[in-house]
């Protein structure tokens, strides 16, 4: 069996797994990251949303043979220590406008929502609506408003 | 088959008042100077109790003298019935105050996001006078002694626990102030608490910590005491973010998946093409079971079952297993066939035309069948042993779930421990236990713990559906008055077996409806018309097709309320009235008229709008309050045809004002996100949302086919509105926001567009708008496009 290795949350960790085995469950069931969440395993709901180098990716959808090892995964767990703080400023304005219902959708919302707005920044501009209204995220309780609420406000301390 | 159609001699009979059950209060002065008895039960700690079912069942008296006679729900709805069977039910409710100066409370209640462990710690922390965070509110166990009242739904956990809650943390308050007043050797009277702190006159100060363990009874008694007047209050009513919130934004909020349990490993099962299809026979049991990863194969009720190192590997097995399927209860019926059982069982309308001078208007309405499937998939934990079990999944019936795991694995019930874990959602769906009950087969077949997760295809494939219904409404008019209004709800039947039918079955005596099915009895106790429309009469009439059923958030509401709402449109035009003040001149009671004058008010009623856009106004009444809606959509090509990829757009719900009356609101921040949640339910169940059933399954297997709301479908200006206390009793708000919203989005398209929908969602008879997945093998594979 192969041995995997790659860096989560700023530490390298290895484990034997076959190529074909989806990150998701690389992360989940043999490493304990239960952050990211399994809403479909179809790269559609993005509930498992995480960061790779930085930019936006679904774990659910990518063989862990694909990641090289020096690879940089950020789960929802490891997304303050991007900031060097407690919380990120994205989580902060989560906080403030209580966004979360059941929560289950939330660390992937946090995890789209800042690459959004890194994105947007990096193209010199601000957040629109069309950019809100392309967020793909499912939240089954409706928390909708309020995440767009929410990214208007993180991202004016981002 | 159709179940034979029952109608009843109109107009209801009244309800005969229930007898009030508030036994534990005693003396008055006004209800906020009632005497209320705690119990003290002796323990290393402070455990002061409070019996369940304390709540009085306050039948309100019919409002005007009206041409309507009052109609069952408005009088004693479901959430009373709940509360009525609450009451023998001796179990107690505890408040534990323990030595780091925190209170705990076990909630016999299931949190799936609905918000109910924050405004029961604020319940606690008001009447205990502690600050919110030393209040943890967790999920208690089954308990099977609560019987029927360890059950979540009908909006009622408020309702129900609101008295005897406060009456648990006022004891545990009195009793540490009578402590503190006897080491002191001072009058209690003189000592005040704040904070978790007691201070006497003299400034001597004392923590409810270091005082808790002096507090506690070495022999149980009863102690009674004084709950804060309203006008007291200083948590209650007050906005608070939810209490679970940072675990949320963290990741460290637990579901049932995220639990470790030793040795419980990932497990999926492998599902017929067709519901409750069956396993006739598998090929290659060995060689799946020899496949990387893979421990465990066994065929099971449902299907075959695979355990494995990860769930990756398990989706694997599942497809790779050569399995020969007996055909499903389902394989013959499709969306045409079941509308056609439907229009069969439809119970005619039974009043014609009255004279020459009426006039009548009659519709029908199609509601075809939704998923309630959560974020969160059907998941358990189940470690069965020779002669014990133990369960984790989120279960709002965990008591009734407890029983049957016992039954099926022929264990004694107290041999089976039911854990009620944080729900990643349920607008109905965790009723039910399916998730438990076949982790539970499972893990006795294979003698190991496992980790049963569904896959979302299956989740909306075999997970339960809300059923299929019309609405036939015919109304009789002359001039300015309506002479009758008759609506025929005809649904495929929903399953009420998760504990509500327990209920019903014990207190059909004390029912004001006779002899009814739990369903209809269900209905009579929700639905109502809040107009005065003359002879008014609402019935069901059910066609049991064998499908995975279950309620979705607001049971018959939303449907009934719609089709209502959209009559009333067509009412107002043709008697030629605005639809804001038809409504107003019809509504039976001064609630409901505020929620409709301020809706209007807040949203601008009456504005000139571009064509192709309108404004839709409705109205519903429930859980002891109302509430109305005012919606703006668009429809103009360029929003319906805005291209999105595997996503409909369709017309655009822009703009929403909803108001509602709860009677007392407890955190109005959290009544407000489930009006948001309600409000997005409302708009997916008008424009975009269905199962497609076909040949006995439904095509959807995602959620880029299962339509629900997506930010694209999302209003840009949304409002919530709450109105200040009105009857100082809390009603219920879970459920509340669909109804209304649903209705006054159905009734601005009609505007819009001039033409009344009468089949929801409105895009369902389109041409699909996916590829479906296949059936066999039964799960997609897993796509390698994460990268993005
Ligand atoms: S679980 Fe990865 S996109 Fe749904
Ligand atoms: S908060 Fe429940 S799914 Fe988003």
């Amino acid at each position: 069996m192969p041995t995997q290795t790659f860096i989560v949350n700023g530490k390298k960790v290895s484990v034997d797994v076959e190529d074909d085995v989806r990150l998701l469950w690389v992360l989940r069931d043999l490493l304990g990251i239960h952050g990211p969440k399994y809403g479909c395993g179809l790269n559609v709901c993005k509930a498992c949303t995480s960061h790779l180098n930085g930019a936006e990716f679904n774990p659910c959808s990518v063989p862990v043979g694909d990641i090289k090892a020096t690879d940089e995964i950020t789960t929802i767990e490891g997304l303050p220590a991007t900031v060097g703080k407690e919380l990120h400023p994205m989580q902060e304005a989560w906080l403030d406008i209580d966004v979360a219902q059941c929560g289950y959708c939330q660390p992937g919302q946090i995890m789209a929502a800042v690459a959004l707005v890194k994105t947007v920044k990096a193209e010199g501009r601000s957040i629109t609506d069309d950019d809100l209204d392309g967020i793909r995220n499912i939240c089954r309780c409706g928390t909708y408003p309020r995440i767009r609420e929410a990214i208007k406000a993180g991202a004016a301390n981002m | 088959m159709a179940a034979p159609a029952r109608p009843r001699p109109l107009p209801y009979p009244r309800p005969k008042e229930p007898a009030a059950v508030e036994p534990e209060a005693t003396a008055s002065a006004g209800t906020d100077r009632r005497r209320f008895l705690s119990y003290l039960i002796a323990a290393p700690t402070l455990v002061v109790a409070a019996r369940l079912g304390a709540q009085a069942i306050h039948p309100e008296p019919a409002g005007a003298a009206v041409p309507s006679l009052p109609e069952p729900s408005d009088l004693f709805d479901l959430g009373d019935l709940q509360n009525l069977a609450a009451s023998p039910t001796s179990g107690l409710i505890s408040v534990v105050v323990n030595t780091d100066g925190t209170a705990s409370f076990a909630m016999p209640r299931a949190e799936v996001g609905q918000g109910i462990t924050t405004a029961i710690a604020m319940l606690i922390a008001e009447e205990i006078d502690l600050p919110l965070e030393k209040v943890d509110v967790t999920l208690a166990d089954a308990r099977p002694e609560l019987v029927w009242n360890q059950l979540t739904g009908g909006s009622n956990t408020i309702r129900s626990l609101y008295t005897p809650v406060r009456i648990a943390a006022a004891g545990a308050r009195s009793r540490l102030i009578s402590t503190a007043a006897k080491q002191w050797k001072v009058p209690p009277s003189t000592l005040t608490a704040k904070d978790g702190v007691i201070t006497s006159k003299s400034g001597k100060t004392v923590t409810y910590g270091a005082i808790a363990a002096a507090a506690a009874a070495s022999k149980s008694s009863t102690v009674s005491v004084n709950l804060k007047p309203t006008k007291d209050f200083t948590v209650i009513g007050k906005s608070t973010n939810r209490v679970d919130a940072l675990a949320a934004v963290t990741g460290a909020k637990v579901y049932t998946m995220d639990l470790v349990v030793p040795n419980a490993l990932p497990t999926m099962v492998c599902r017929p093409p067709t519901i409750n299809g069956t396993v006739k026979s598998v090929a290659n049991l060995a060689a799946v079971k020899a496949m990387p990863g893979i421990t465990d194969v066994a065929i099971v009720s449902t299907g075959v079952a695979v355990r494995g190192n990860t769930f990756g590997q398990c989706i694997d097995a599942v497809d790779a297993l050569v399995v020969t399927w007996g055909p499903g209860t389902e394989d013959h019926q499709s969306d045409e066939t079941v509308l056609a059982e439907l229009k069969k069982a439809e119970i005619p309308l039974a009043v014609p035309p009255l004279n020459l001078l009426a006039k009548s208007i009659e519709s029908e309405f199609t509601f075809y069948f939704r998923s309630n499937s959560p974020l969160e998939t059907n998941c358990a934990i189940a470690d069965v042993r020779k002669d014990s079990a133990e369960i984790w999944s989120s279960m709002k019936s965990p008591v009734v779930a407890q029983e049957t795991i016992a039954q099926d694995l022929k264990l004694p019930v107290k041999a089976v421990t039911c854990h009620v874990m944080q729900g990643g959602g349920s607008f109905g769906r965790h009723l039910f236990f399916d998730a438990a009950r076949e982790a539970a087969e499972i893990s006795q077949k294979m003698g190991k713990p496992v980790k049963l997760m569904w896959h979302r295809t299956d989740d909306f494939r075999h997970g339960r559906t809300h059923p299929m219904a019309t609405s036939r409404i015919r109304v009789n008019y002359s001039g300015k008055n309506v002479l009758t209004y008759e609506q025929r709800h005809t649904s495929v039947s929903t399953d009420f077996t998760h504990g509500f039918g327990e209920i019903l079955t014990e207190f059909a005596a004390e029912l004001p409806l006779g002899n009814l099915t739990f369903a209809e009895t269900i209905f009579e106790l929700t639905q109502n018309v809040p107009y005065n429309f003359g002879v008014t009469t609402q019935l069901l009439n059910e066609v049991d097709l064998g499908f995975h059923t279950g309620s979705m958030r607001n049971i018959y509401s939303p449907d009934v309320c719609t089709a209502t709402e959209l009559m009333v449109d067509q009412l107002a035009a043709a008697m030629k009235v605005d639809p804001y003040v038809f409504r107003k001149q019809f509504l039976k009671d001064a609630r409901s008229k505020a929620v409709l004058d301020k809706a209007a008010q807040v949203g601008g009623w009456g504005k000139t709008m571009p064509a192709g856009t309108a404004q839709g106004i409705a109205l519903h009444n429930e859980y002891k309050g109302c509430s109305a809606a005012l919606v703006e959509i668009d429809c103009r090509p360029e929003t319906v045809n805005r291209p999105i990829e595997n996503g409909v757009t369709g017309p655009r719900v822009t703009k929403v004002v909803y108001v509602v009356d709860v009677g007392l609101p407890i955190n109005p921040k959290g009544l407000e996100a489930q009006m948001l949640g309600g409000i997005m339910d409302g708009i997916a169940q008008v424009l975009t949302s269905s199962l497609h059933f076909k040949n006995g399954i439904p095509l959807e297997g995602s959620w880029d086919n299962y339509y629900y709301t997506r930010q694209w479908n999302v209003p840009l200006d949304v409002q919530v509105v709450i109105m200040p206390p009105t009857t100082g009793k809390p009603g219920g708000a879970g459920e509340f926001g669909v109804a209304s919203s649903m209705a006054a989005i159905a009734c601005a398209y009609a505007r819009a567009t001039g033409t009344m929908p009468t089949s929801f969602p409105i895009n369902h008879n389109e041409p699909l708008g996916f590829t479906p997945l296949p059936l066999e093998p039964p799960l997609p594979e897993e796509p390698t496009n994460g990268l993005g």
